[in-house]
């Protein structure tokens, strides 16, 4: 589903933050990218949603088959690609659910799908809710305004349940979580495990993979994939931390 | 040395002034076969106005004493607008309707393309292009119906032309008196030169089942340039009023004075919104509409409301402060204004709330957006006079900026003179920032729809406050007049 080949970009200070990245996901695999503050993890996932402030220096990077970096990051989105931010940003007087609407009629849209009128949502919003074991007080609030670190990141796994993405990219979504927000986060994405759907989990903590189950683990490092492996890797880490990447770092 | 042409306009001037002066003798002038005042202002030309509508002595006397103090005044200099010198003797104060595009075929196409965007019906475009065409749509039979419902409750809707006739005495007893005649430069100007505009009274104890709307008057004679609206509550009577369409529209004037006078007596409450949509000028400002507004409105009785909500989004210049004088006991009074700036223009807006009674609240929300190279100031005037024992006034100021080219300042006055008054001022300025861009655009909206959906949240607070229809036509305008704002 994706396939990353050599991919190098730099900052707008002109330092080189990705020095050669490759990597591929298939449909139904959860991967997993740790590595040290700094290694360019969150850089990553922002050059695959399009985030601006990135410049592309080599590489490519497809996605189904077709070059993502050309498309723009609401084409990306539509087409499936969904970023669960590590911060998730504030949109004051905006309802949740009317954002949420929004996005899922613009995604549905461009599935040729029919928009959904306001009660046909809501139903889906309550079973989603049911599916994932939330509650139902974001609902009504301003995007993200005034959330706790939990509620904003309870609320990415929300939008990415009512999304429904092909590949999904969760930036730090462990970040800044006591241990009964990561439970019912980790739960979430679980839940969402599926066959036809990619997921790509980027963590700087071993504990979230106490709950998800990944079915590879790359470790990145200045820039650069230094380790792979299956989900022993993470106890290794976990056990030595990312001084054993010694001289590979 | 005289000119031929020269002697040619005295020669036009003597003629009006002829028929002036014989009109003047009688007090009514049935008949005048020239259809324009000459270029220029001067007591001729209100006599020569006055006569066209065939009004009373006693409003050709009040306009007179208009002028003559409007003679005494500058133009004010102190809003943060930078505008090109009017020559008030260029102009013609009054014409006949002038004949306008034949067909839509003639219209801009720009202008037909924005008609589109905000979903203007097909049979309503081509009144608002300015088409001549008899009867451009069916709202005759509307109005007529209309006008039967508000006359059973004793309401009176017309034109101000018509009240002038019809009403002569409740005109009288309230032309004025909430804005004098010499107020402000621009009111003197209108008082002296007024074209047409709106009446409304709604008689105690009724509340008016409707909203009054300029629209169904769109087929009347086009109010012009100097507009004049006055609305009346009488006790404990309701009236939520709407004035202008979110189509935008285009008139040859390039300056409009417009005032509005409002009276709520006691238990009395007035809801006046407006979406204000003048041409703007192309995108270096050429061409576009001045518009100079005095919007009051006097709660003259214990606990009287009046509440202004407005959208401002075209013109190239505004200058409008609807204010309220809280004259009875418990009165309150609002201001919820949204303005955008685009390209060159120009807006200084904001309100003036005056506490005079006991216990009298004020509520000012308003939010600017200024995008392009535009220029957006609040300017907002609280005062508490010493007799207004309690006073309350809360005022909040949203600024939000797109882009670095554009500017936003906010001029809050406060003068208190009685230590028991409350006065909240809350005063924000943001920008729409890239992370809440491609936050909306990660979740899969478009960039027109991202820039929308933020804008629309800033404002979320005004735009409650409109009636539902003209609410969701205002948040497709927000939209459409910040096209093309984001690169």
């Amino acid at each position: 589903m994706l396939k990353i080949n050599n991919l190098h970009a730099k900052i707008a200070d002109g330092r080189e933050i990705l020095k050669g990245i490759d990597l591929a996901v298939a449909a139904g695999e959860v991967h997993a990218i740790m590595g040290p503050n700094g290694s360019g993890k969150s850089t990553l996932a922002g050059i695959l949603a399009g985030r601006p402030g990135y410049e592309v220096t080599a590489g490519s990077v497809s996605y189904e088959g077709r070059d993502l970096l050309a498309r723009s990051p609401d084409e990306r989105a539509r087409e499936g690609v969904f970023l669960a931010f590590q911060y998730p940003v504030e949109i004051p007087g905006v309802n949740n659910m009317y954002f949420l609407r929004a996005a899922l009629n613009a995604v549905r849209r461009h599935r040729g799908e029919s928009e959904l009128d306001a009660g046909q949502f809501l139903k889906a919003v309550r079973a989603k809710l049911k599916e994932l074991e939330i509650g139902d007080d974001l609902l009504q609030r301003g995007v993200n305004v005034g959330f706790s670190g939990g509620e904003k990141k309870r609320n990415e796994i929300f939008q990415m349940a009512m999304l429904e993405p092909k590949l999904a990219l969760l930036d730090e979504t462990d970040s800044g979580l006591d241990i009964d927000a990561l439970r019912l986060v980790a739960n979430g994405i679980n839940k969402l495990r599926s066959p036809s759907r990619a997921m790509v989990l980027i963590t700087h903590y071993q504990r979230l993979l106490d709950y998800v189950e990944p079915d590879r683990i790359h470790v990145l490092s200045q820039g650069k994939i230094v380790m792979s492996g299956d989900k022993s890797l993470a106890a290794e880490l976990e056990k030595h931390g990312y001084a054993m990447l010694g001289d590979a770092a | 040395m005289t000119s031929p042409d020269d002697r040619a306009e005295s020669d036009g001037i003597e003629t009006v002034r002829a028929f002036a002066n014989e009109g003047y003798k009688y007090g009514f002038v049935t008949d005048i076969e020239s259809d324009s005042a000459p270029p220029g202002l001067n007591e001729e030309t209100v006599r020569f106005i006055s006569a066209k509508k065939q009004e009373p002595q006693w409003l050709l006397k009040w306009r007179l004493e208009a002028f003559r103090h409007w003679q005494t005044m500058e133009s004010p200099e102190w809003a943060k607008l930078q505008i090109a010198p009017i020559d008030y003797q260029a102009a013609s104060y009054y014409s006949a309707p002038k004949q306008g595009p034949k067909s839509l075929d003639e219209v801009d196409p720009e202008l037909l393309k924005t008609y589109e965007k905000l979903g203007i019906p097909l049979s309503e475009r081509a009144a608002l292009a300015g088409v001549a065409v008899d009867a451009v749509f069916d709202s005759v039979s509307v109005a007529t119906t209309f006008k039967a419902k508000l006359a059973e409750l004793g309401i009176i809707f017309c034109s101000f032309g018509e009240a002038v006739r019809e009403h002569p005495d409740l005109v009288k007893k309230y032309l004025g008196t909430v804005v004098p005649q010499g107020d402000n430069f621009f009111a003197a100007l209108n008082s002296a030169v007024f074209s047409d505009g709106s009446f409304a009274y709604v008689p105690p104890g009724v509340r008016c089942p409707m909203e009054l709307s300029t629209y169904f008057r769109i087929n009347a004679a086009k109010s012009g340039q100097f507009e004049r609206t006055l609305l009346i509550c009488d006790k404990g009577s309701y009236v939520s009023y709407l004035e202008g369409c979110t189509a935008p529209q285009r008139d040859e004037n390039q300056l409009h004075a417009a005032v509005v006078e409002l009276i709520a007596l006691e238990d009395g409450e007035i809801k006046y919104s407006t979406v204000q949509n003048w041409y703007p000028g192309d995108a270096e400002g050429r061409g576009g509409i001045y518009n100079f507004v005095t919007k009051r409105g006097a709660c003259r009785g214990a606990r009287a409301k009046i509440s202004w909500t407005q959208v401002e989004t075209g013109s190239a210049i505004t200058w409008k402060y609807p204010s309220c004088l809280l004259e009875g006991d418990d009165s309150v009074g609002a201001f919820y204004s949204v303005a955008i700036t685009n390209n060159r223009q120009q807006a200084d807006t904001g309100t003036k709330m005056i506490h005079l009674g006991r216990n009298t609240s004020s509520t000012i929300i308003s939010k600017g957006i200024s995008a392009g190279r535009g220029q957006n100031t609040y300017r907002g005037l609280v005062r508490v006079q010493p007799k207004a024992q309690n006073a309350r006034n809360y005022t909040q100021c949203d600024s939000l900026l797109i882009g670095d080219r554009c500017g936003a300042h906010t001029v809050p006055y406060i003068e208190v003179r009685n230590p028991s008054a409350r006065v909240e001022h809350e005063a924000t300025t943001s920008k729409i920032s890239d992370d809440q861009m491609f936050y909306c655009q990660q979740r899969g909206l478009s960039k027109e729809d991202a820039l929308s959906l933020i804008v629309n949240g800033f404002c979320r607070e005004v735009l409650k406050e409109l009636p539902m229809e003209f609410a969701v036509e205002a948040q497709k305008l927000l939209a459409v007049s910040l096209e093309g704002s984001v690169g």
